[in-house]
């Protein structure tokens, strides 16, 4: 019996979905025996031509992490979407948008603007931008184009599974690679991670009170907290109630609140208002003037709860206004 | 017109960097250029941020390095919120900063650099890999090397949270105190790291100076920069990564000025070219000059070379031992020679693990005081570590309530950028004659680069060290004259 073939592959990530692969350690090493790696490019040879021969669904799996920002990464993954039975968006990233996903908060020419003319170490008094065609002494030199815009993997092409967190912790990884191999998939949309709340497997959980109230939220660098009491009770924002379970609670066990990176359990439309929601449902404020106070209490709202999910949210990204009327905008 | 080569790794994935070679009208090199063809904004949009979410946000710039975002962006918190972490919450910091130094260096060495030096630079692709140094070294040292990698990223996720990405630090200290068996785990820890360190320092050696050929290698004009250095250094001038003095030393080994990490934008500056996305850092105290070494040039270099070059030596007596050998065969310091890097990764490897140990046997690591609450209003703060491959700046301005106004990063590959660049066009001149491009020039262009641990995960999203090279030869039609690949 021939093994099934699978591909890791990545886009706009930062290699930390890598490292979690090799963090299997000795698992790699069965993981590698179970299956052939047809396409790793970070780890083993590889040619895109050999990724074209093959033929159309031929490959069992492909794992693609980091969200999608350039064509070309886009080219790649309608390419091993082609070529592949199943395609498993790996890492918060693919699966959300994740933390790069917070550029689209912005348009391009403001962060070219922050990188390149308004950064105090910048010395660039003639004004050079970045361009896509740029004439020098020998000849000339092109550059892709920067485009802000970040979106998820299913935004581009269709997925079949999802394998969140950032990075997806390793007994995940280990599971949905032994389930493809065992042909033992779930159906098609699932997310390979329990579908319960991360409190499940929280620690802390025997201290989180039955009735749940917070009086004032805390930000975690102006209280000690405590290494065992439930953050929410502790009045810090943890996002553990509206995030899926599969980490082991691994931010609480460093004795911080949990920021969502393993995303909501199933039937959540968008992450971050249903995160809102679950911390809107502790507040203890009665009347209007008390609950804005502790509304203002949280200082960054999208950085809070949208800080792995903006662009698979129903905003996306920046609203931009009909007419360049700077005031208009939605302030970030 | 000249004839061009553009040599793109990963087939032409962006996100990846490429260089662009032009030819004379001889078929020499007329210049070779290295674009970074990606930008992430991570300065913008850390805008509207809350502070105290910066070690997190920042980490993610790069999963390869995420303990040196972390930990830099940290440090700007305690100098954002003007408070001081207790011993024990400073001691934590460093000690998790050197476990992580450790396996970085390692994994460098045995998986990316070491098979240049292990196997050789002349053996066969497929056997200049892991496997090849397996091969040479024995079965044991793979799993040793899978071992303490296990270890010690265990020992960063029971501290931290996770070691992709930590979560543990906070202005003033870190979340949580360390436990007399976590203690016990990091000594144990530690001091497998000191024996490991020292067998792969031993293994360097043997493959290296017992080899005449490869010391001419390293010494060889095709790998030499005159430049100026940087790192930071404790107070008594020796190697130190987690907190300290910069000092810039110059091509002739005269200290030029040091600093500290607040000054930066006195002495610092960021030059920008239209063909790359990469900003290049210069000294300012010299100024830009354009992409030339010497003493008259503001081009300078930083990782495991420079931070030798600018220190008197090392902190702890293995890595003290392992400087002067490194010194008495390359020197007289500064050692121009970018491939010195692997042996100097090699001397920081021992004294993180040596760091390591003494950090782990020190009793007031345990104090459960380990955060000091922020008083102060935030307004600005600098933070500085050396990363695995340099000097790593963070830069915070914020409102009265603490969220970001303004984010300045300077990560340690952009010190190194225009360097790295004058390395590539060296290299690619030692090779190209008469328009004949050598097979050998992929490796040898290759070296040039690996020695420097490039991060373009940092600014791009490609693992340091790993360059699938295509070398397109185009006439000035454009059409493909040959093609070399290796992927």
């Amino acid at each position: 019996m021939t093994k099934p073939k699978i591909a890791f592959y990545w886009c706009a990530s930062c290699g930390g979905c890598e490292e979690a692969v090799v963090d299997l350690g000795e698992d790699l090493l069965t993981v590698v025996e179970l299956v052939e790696v047809a396409f790793w490019p970070v780890a083993l040879d590889f040619k895109r031509e050999d990724v074209e021969a093959l033929d159309d669904g031929e490959l069992a799996a492909a794992f693609i992490n980091g969200a999608v920002r350039t064509s070309e990464q886009e080219e790649m993954a309608r390419l091993l979407r082609r070529k592949s039975a199943a395609v498993v968006a790996f890492g918060i990233c693919a699966m959300l948008g994740g933390v790069p996903g917070l550029a689209n908060l912005y348009e391009s020419r403001d962060i070219i603007d922050a990188v390149y003319h308004e950064a105090p170490s910048v010395q660039n008094d003639d004004g050079t931008l970045p361009a896509e065609e740029s004439r020098v002494a020998e000849g000339q030199l092109t550059l892709p184009a920067f485009g802000a815009s970040v979106r998820t993997l299913d935004q581009v092409i269709d997925v079949d599974y999802y394998l969140p967190g950032c990075p997806p912790p390793t007994g995940l990884i280990a599971s949905a690679v032994t389930a493809l191999v065992e042909g033992n998939l779930p159906g098609k949309g699932a997310v390979l991670a329990p579908d319960v709340a991360l409190c499940s497997e929280c620690p802390r959980a025997p201290t989180k009170p039955d009735k749940l109230l917070v009086r004032a939220f805390q930000r975690p660098h102006q209280v000690l907290i405590d290494p065992e009491l439930c953050l929410l009770a502790q009045g810090l924002i943890c996002l553990g109630p509206a995030t899926r379970a599969g980490c082991a609670a691994a931010c609480p066990g460093g004795n911080m609140p949990c920021t969502g990176c393993m995303g909501p359990t199933s039937g959540v439309v968008d992450y971050g208002a249903k995160a809102l929601s679950a911390i809107a449902s502790v507040l203890d404020a009665d009347g209007e003037d008390e609950i804005t106070a502790r509304v203002a209490e949280i200082t960054d709202p999208v950085g809070t709860f949208y800080r792995y999910s903006l662009p698979a949210s129903l905003l996306h990204r920046r609203v931009r206004p009909a007419a360049r009327d700077e005031k208009a905008e939605v302030a970030p | 017109m000249s004839d061009a080569i553009v040599i793109d790794p990963l087939t032409r994935l962006e996100g990846h960097g490429k260089i662009h070679i032009f030819l004379d009208t001889d078929g020499g090199v007329d210049r070779a250029y290295l674009q970074i063809p990606e930008l992430r904004g991570f300065e913008k949009f850390a805008q509207g941020r809350r502070a105290e979410d910066m070690p997190q946000i920042t980490s993610r710039i790069c999963g390869v390095c995420p303990m040196a975002h972390h930990m830099a962006a940290t440090k700007a918190l305690d100098a954002l919120y003007q408070v001081e972490p207790p011993p024990a919450g400073r001691k934590i910091r460093e000690l998790l900063y050197n476990a992580f130094m450790v396996e970085d260096h390692a994994l460098h060495f045995f998986f990316l650099g070491g098979p240049d030096f292990i196997v050789g630079p002349d053996a066969p692709r497929q056997k200049r890999n892991i496997l090849g140094v397996v091969d040479a070294v024995g079965l044991e040292v793979g799993k040793e090397v899978i071992g303490v990698r296990k270890q010690l990223r265990d020992l960063v996720a029971a501290v931290a949270g996770k070691a992709v990405h930590p979560v543990f630090g906070l202005p003033g200290g870190v979340s949580r105190s360390l436990s007399s068996e976590v203690r016990q785990e990091a000594a144990a820890a530690a001091a497998r790291a000191v024996d490991f360190a020292q067998f792969a320092l031993g293994a360097f050696r043997e493959a290296v100076l017992g080899n005449p050929g490869y010391v001419e290698l390293i010494s060889s004009e095709a790998y030499t920069h005159r430049t100026y250095y940087m790192g930071l250094v404790d107070g008594a001038n020796k190697v130190t990564f987690y907190d300290g003095t910069l000092r810039v030393v110059g091509p002739e080994g005269k200290e030029l000025l040091t600093f500290t990490g607040r000054d930066y934008l006195d002495h610092v500056a960021e030059h920008v070219e239209p063909w790359t996305y990469m900003k290049f850092c210069f000294l300012k105290d010299i100024g830009w000059t354009g992409f030339a070494d010497g003493a008259g040039s503001g081009v300078y270099s930083v990782a495991p070379l420079a931070r030798l070059n600018v220190a008197d030596g090392m902190a702890t007596p293995r890595a003290q031992e392992a400087y002067e050998e490194f010194v008495t065969t390359l020197g007289p310091k500064p050692v121009h020679y970018t491939l010195a890097n692997h042996w100097a990764r090699i001397v920081e490897l021992v004294y993180a693990a040596e760091r390591m140990a003494e950090l782990a046997g020190d009793p007031e690591i345990t104090d459960p005081q380990v955060r000091a609450l922020p008083t102060a209003l935030p307004r600005e703060g600098v933070g500085v570590v050396e990363a695995p491959r340099g000097t790593l700046f963070h830069h915070y301005q914020t409102d009265e309530r603490g969220l970001v106004t303004a984010a300045n990063l300077i990560v340690a590959t952009q010190n190194n950028a225009a360097r790295i660049a004058l390395s590539v066009d060296k290299a690619a001149r030692a090779l190209i004659r008469n328009g004949q491009v050598g097979d050998g020039l992929l490796n040898q262009v290759e070296m040039a680069f690996r020695a420097y641990d490039p991060c373009f995960g940092c600014a791009t999203q490609s693992l340091p060290g790993h360059m699938p090279l295509i070398v397109e030869i185009r006439d000035p039609d454009g059409a493909l004259v040959r093609e070399i690949r290796r992927d």
